[in-house]
């Protein structure tokens, strides 16, 4: 018999205009991993807001150790022993690590600090952690795995019974990951309980004693993980069955569309490859390998030397983002929030930000053409959303994503460079994304693909070009292309093959 | 079926409720007349905040539009009083203004300084060249023919309204059509929400900044001429602290100062709150230093309710 630290009962939230969470189920139970799954938008991070006070619940009921809760804020949520430990870190980057643990309650006397107790105290949370840092130290200067662990330092200072971790392993390296897997056991022994969310499967069947399921803010299921395997678990998160997650298509011809000749700057060097018309050349390396680089120069955003470089046989020049717009290059930036898209526009006029000079005369716009074009790309890559008024932040990973290559699509380019295009993507919005580029093969266009995760360069590009420490190091074809292969290159132990 | 959001016309109810409450308290207020007098005291700072929207709308701001008031109004009233043709004057003065802006969007775009630092220095730059160049005197327009001219842009009327409420309209009519039907109109909007974003999607960021300010610039000169042309003389120290005057109608229309939020009809409302406060305590004969408290006041409150409702 396990004791339910806390149930969450027909939890139901309601922005203007979206039922973000219709009656959801949590039960989490002592000592145990729970982890809590779901597709980009299925209301995970919505379902933990309302359980840490972001957000204040439409209706529904909170039960934690037995007792009804209210939560009125953050803060009283921490007091109350809930911890909740973001993807983005919260952080204060100039601080020292004591002053992050202790933030808003130093131990202090007369509004005077009491830096001992404060150091001393960290350091037994640090010790319980099995980290050997100096509080004193600045976060500033700690990698993202130990900024992580300090976070949880500072629930367990909270004595927090739960403590909620949203993808914490994003941005962590294999052996930090590890180490995050090691402080979960402990806390777990420690009688503390956990929410984990990830998309990273394997982890769930490593770390978690049972999984709950969400799909479209609605409660789908609750199953032990022994129960289960990981096909059926993507099943239930994307509500279909799950056929080859990849779809390749042959349609490579051997006319050249996109020529590179010998492109160097600061951060790359001597590039030269080409693209064929209706062929996706995929682009690999490890963080640093300057790979968005590579993209960013070629279209005008970082200034470059280049021998040559041809659309179609015809010389580019692409100095600035208009021009090489204007010469048919277009470009979907990694970080859609930052660079990619107007968060506080509409979706429409995100999709025709690049192109607005096609519907305007004499600058005027015309609207109705411009709404033609809006509907036309919304039907096209079936972005959903309930208007196209709508502001783009309202959507979720995958429908901003596709309103970011909608807005460089409408500009007819001929060469499509996509910069990490399935990254905080969900499963089923994923294999939309690589269809829509079958489409744009058939179509003709040239794509580069710039993406981290091997398997789906492997499983969609023709050919992949590997980078390393700003070089090609050589560039494979779809048929001898190994996972081993990309990374004997991406290391820069391979000899080149071209 | 269709909901209407109430909030994005709350500083026009705002400005209604203030209007009828005011002419409970006193009834000259709601008289035909009064009504003109307090357009045509609103129109100078209404042009310039009409400039100041655009600016804010991408997330910069403009302190030199003061300093720009001064230095057209002195170009304008020289020429005149040179004798030259009151056409040539006016536009020289919109040209000054308009060569202030781009200077000013120039040194914030390419220099990618902040605008509050640079046209914080081109505020004190251009109120010194003011100074000098009319040796800290009044310049009078003269009483020439060309000079009768100039003082109808600012005292005369057409079908019975006075010409700078005139002038305020058609720069209101013009500036919500470009925010809201051009393609400019749409990039100050994406370049205040997303820079970055905005210049990836190719869109030449730096010749919307450059725009912007050059607008405010123009205005504030429109702004400048309408005033000498009112007194027919030129004050070098004129539109002194109008710059907050402007950023505070802009502010209280409801555009934000983080960028990518706002809209005309906002600063008009918000023009029109001010100009109504204004009026109003001086009808109940209240002090000029309450006046200012009073002011003060309200741009708080105001900004605070805002504030809440999102």
């Amino acid at each position: 018999m396990t004791d339910v630290v806390l149930h969450m009962d027909g939890i139901t939230k309601e922005f203007p205009g979206v039922k973000a969470l219709d009656g959801v189920h949590l039960n989490v139970y002592k000592s145990k991993v729970m982890a809590l799954l779901g597709e980009n938008g299925a209301g995970k991070s919505t379902l933990m807001k309302i359980l840490s006070g972001v957000y204040q619940k439409t209706s529904g009921e909170i039960y934690f150790k037995g007792e009804k809760l209210e939560v009125t804020g953050p803060k009283d949520a921490m007091q109350k022993g809930i911890a909740i430990i973001h993807q983005e870190l919260n952080l204060i980057e100039g601080l020292s690590i004591a002053e992050n643990i202790f933030m808003g309650r130093f131990p202090s006397k007369y509004g005077k600090v009491n830096w001992k107790i404060m150091h001393n105290e960290s350091k037994k949370l640090l010790d319980r952690l099995n980290l050997d840092l100096d509080p004193k130290r600045k976060v500033q200067s700690l990698s993202i795995g130990q900024k992580q662990m300090v976070e949880i330092a500072k629930a367990l200072s909270f004595e927090a019974e739960l403590i909620i971790m949203d993808e914490p392993t994003d941005a962590l390296t294999d052996s930090e990951t590890e180490s995050l897997f090691k402080v979960i056991e402990d806390l777990v022994k420690a009688e503390k309980s956990v929410v984990y969310i990830s998309h990273r499967l394997p982890e769930i069947f490593k770390i978690c004693d049972d999984v709950t399921i969400l799909r479209d803010g609605s409660f789908v299921g609750e199953m032990p993980v022994s129960e289960i395997n990981e096909n059926q678990l993507i099943e239930m998160m994307v509500g279909r069955k799950l056929e080859e997650q990849y779809s390749y298509l042959d349609c490579k011809t051997e006319e050249v569309v996109f020529r590179v000749d010998a492109l160097s700057n600061a951060l790359v060097k001597d590039i030269i490859f080409d693209i064929k018309k209706g062929e996706i050349l995929g682009v690999a390396g490890l963080m640093g390998a300057g790979r968005t680089e590579l993209a960013k120069s070629i279209y005008g955003n970082i200034p470059c030397d280049i021998k040559d470089m041809s659309v179609s046989g015809v010389k580019v020049y692409g100095k600035t983002e208009k021009q090489a717009i204007d010469e048919g290059i277009a470009y979907v930036s990694e970080d859609r929030k930052k660079d990619g898209l107007v968060l506080g526009l509409s979706v429409g006029n995100n999709i025709t930000l690049s192109s607005l000079g096609q519907y305007s005369t004499a600058t005027v716009i015309n609207k109705k053409s411009e709404k033609n074009c809006i509907h036309y790309y919304k039907d096209a890559m079936s972005i959903k959303t309930p208007s196209v008024n709508q502001k783009v932040k309202l959507l979720s990973g995958g429908n901003q994503q596709k309103v970011s290559i909608a807005k460089s699509l409408s500009v007819k380019p001929k060469i499509l460079i996509l910069d990490e295009p399935t990254r905080g993507v969900d499963v089923g919005a994923k294999k939309e994304i690589y269809e829509l580029m079958n489409t744009f093969k058939k179509e003709g266009l040239g794509i580069l693909m710039i993406s981290s995760e091997i398997p789906e360069l492997l499983g969609v590009c023709d050919r992949i070009m590997v980078m390393h420490e700003g070089k090609i190091s050589g560039i494979l074809n779809r048929v001898e292309a190994t996972q081993e292969k990309i990374m004997r290159l991406a290391i820069g132990a391979g000899e080149s093959i071209q | 079926m269709k909901k209407i959001n109430l909030s994005k016309f709350q500083s026009i109810i705002g400005l209604v409720i203030f209007s009828i409450v005011v002419s409970l308290i006193n009834d000259r207020f709601m008289t035909g007349s009064n009504i003109l007098n307090i357009l045509r005291q609103t129109s100078i700072n209404s042009i310039i905040a009409a400039g100041m929207t655009f600016v804010i709308i991408t997330g910069g701001i403009d302190l030199s539009v003061g300093a720009t008031l001064a230095l057209s109004g002195a170009v304008v009233a020289m020429l005149i009083s040179l004798g030259y043709s009151p056409i040539v004057a006016i536009v020289a003065a919109l040209a000054v203004g308009g060569g202030i802006g781009f200077f000013n969007g120039i040194v914030i775009a390419k220099g990618k300084l902040q605008p509050f630092i640079v046209t914080l220095a081109t505020m004190t730059v251009f109120r010194g060249i003011t100074l000098v160049f009319t040796d800290g005197k009044p310049i009078s327009a003269g009483y020439e023919k060309n000079a009768e001219f100039l003082s109808n842009i600012g005292n005369g009327y057409f079908i019975g309204i006075p010409i700078p409420i005139i002038i305020m309209i058609l720069v209101f009519i013009i500036g919500f059509y470009v925010l809201t039907q051009t393609t400019l109109g749409r990039y100050v909007y994406s370049l205040g929400g997303n820079e970055e974003a905005t210049k990836l999607s190719g869109v030449n960021t730096d010749r919307i900044k450059i725009m912007v300010y050059t607008i405010s610039g123009v205005l504030a000169a429109l702004a400048g001429i309408i005033i000498t042309a009112r007194l027919s003389s030129a004050q070098p120290t004129a539109g002194s602290g109008y710059e907050l005057d402007a950023i505070a109608a802009v502010v209280l229309g409801g555009t934000s100062l983080a960028g990518g939020v706002g809209s005309i009809l906002g600063t008009v409302t918000g023009a029109l709150i001010i100009g109504v406060l204004n009026n109003a305590l001086n009808l109940m004969n209240v002090s000029s230093y309450y006046q200012l408290l009073a002011k003060g006041i309200v741009i708080l409150i105001a900004v605070l309710l805002d504030r809440k409702n999102k």
